[in-house]
């Protein structure tokens, strides 16, 4: 997992780069889940951006973070999405197969 | 659970290619003298029941009653054709135990038509619940049906043919980044339940996710699994029963045997073969060689329970 995270991590800079540098209110993010992995694992936003969550696997997830947000229980292309309006770290995790993680850096 | 896993082999594809070539459809158990034990076919474990009358149950699992993605279309058929093989048995299994993942979804519907089709086998089922049973909203399709007259999330134990059987729950509170959990309340009650039983009793502990640590990056392992096996430590014969992994997996270490039936809905990947553990898409001409049932046969004086998987077909 720890090469995976790495890998993702640089993908999310990428994305930020990419992003205008000033914006009148943030951009909207994704995370897909393909074969049991939150892509990207991790995730930097600004304060204001809705994350959306959609699952691309034919078993059910769910998004949890611990006293934060948990959505219901996603099936195949459903999704979930939640507005970031505090700085943080926001780690989260599949409820039904835990060995999913994620980390959503909102600054 | 590092106390319980292969050692020095560790789980090598090699040994669990050896244990796939090992499996059948279904698992038949045989208990005679207190020990199950696993026979590998059925003929030769009705063989035996013949020679020493024991008693015999069936284990049933994942029937993922909803499921309709391409894996199987049909998961409510194939679990009609398992039913099917069981009434087809020559010597009726005495109950049933359904190891969790009864729906794919918690809908009320899939409960209602996964018991419309299971009654069919017309026997006693005992069920544990899998992840895919708690996903209603309320949480209450799956208490509703079969949490009576259970302890906590649903664990409880009954004796059949001079056995112990424990029914575990190991899909509720899991924690980030972990496996399977049992928790302290259900451990307590499992060393309390095990108390002043004769060491001479086998036992049977069953549960949705294995109790034993199959495949760590897929999650295939109970995190305090190795807690609840200390409580059977000392027993003179002990099987464990799981499944969520979809495909037969057997270990014997020492007194304890560990067994994993397969679906009657879709095949998963061997550890590892696989970027994930999802449902594995098969020609359908090989479908039904990779779903079953099991027999669990129990013979007095015999220490281990013999197990028979039986595919739907093949």
């Amino acid at each position: 997992m720890k090469t995976l995270n790495r890998r993702d991590f640089g993908v999310a800079l990428a994305a930020a780069v990419l992003l205008p540098a000033t914006t009148a209110r943030a951009d909207d993010m994704g995370v897909h889940i393909d074969n049991f992995v939150f892509q990207p694992a991790e995730l930097k936003v600004k304060v204001g951006t809705t994350v959306t969550w959609t699952n691309r696997d034919d078993i059910p997830h769910t998004i949890v973070s611990a006293g934060k947000f948990r959505s219901k229980t996603l099936d195949t292309d459903d999704k979930f999405s939640f507005t970031f309006t505090n700085p943080g770290d926001y780690k989260y995790f599949c409820s039904l197969h835990p060995h999913m993680t994620g980390m959503i850096k909102v600054e | 659970m590092s106390g319980h896993d292969h050692g020095d082999d560790g789980v090598s594809r090699r040994k669990v290619l050896e244990c796939m070539t090992w499996a059948g459809t279904g698992v038949l158990w045989t208990v005679t003298g207190g020990v199950p034990r696993s026979l590998g076919i059925i003929d030769s474990a009705q063989a035996a029941t013949a020679a020493a009358p024991g008693m015999s149950f069936l284990q049933i699992s994942d029937s993922h009653v909803g499921f309709d993605k391409p894996a199987n279309p049909n998961a409510l058929g194939t679990l009609e054709e398992a039913v099917g093989k069981i009434n087809a048995m020559p010597a009726k299994p005495s109950f049933m135990i359904h190891t969790g993942d009864i729906t794919h979804l918690s809908k009320a519907a899939e409960f209602d038509n996964a018991d419309r089709i299971i009654s069919q086998a017309k026997l006693d089922v005992h069920y544990v619940p899998g992840e895919h049973d708690f996903l209603d909203e309320e949480v209450k399709f799956y208490r509703e049906r079969y949490g009576r007259g259970t302890k906590g999330q649903g664990w409880y134990s009954f004796d059949a043919g001079g056995v112990h059987f424990v029914g575990l729950v190991n899909v509720v509170d899991l924690k980030a980044g972990g496996l399977g959990n049992l928790g302290a309340e259900q451990l307590a009650w499992l060393e309390d339940d095990l108390r002043g039983k004769s060491k001479s009793t086998p036992i049977v502990l069953f549960a949705h996710i294995p109790l034993w640590t199959v495949y760590p990056e897929w999650g295939w392992g109970t995190e305090d699994g190795g807690r609840a096996l200390e409580h059977v430590k000392g027993f003179g014969s002990v099987t464990v029963l799981n499944g969520h992994i979809h495909q037969v997996m057997q270990k014997v270490e020492g007194n304890v045997t560990f067994h994993t039936a397969r679906s009657t809905a879709f095949p998963q990947p061997a550890p590892g073969a696989a970027p994930s553990p999802g449902p594995m898409k098969v020609e359908d001409a090989r479908l039904r060689s990779m779903l079953g049932v099991a027999s669990i046969n129990f013979k007095q004086n015999e220490q281990r329970l013999a197990i028979i998987d039986t595919p739907l077909q093949g």
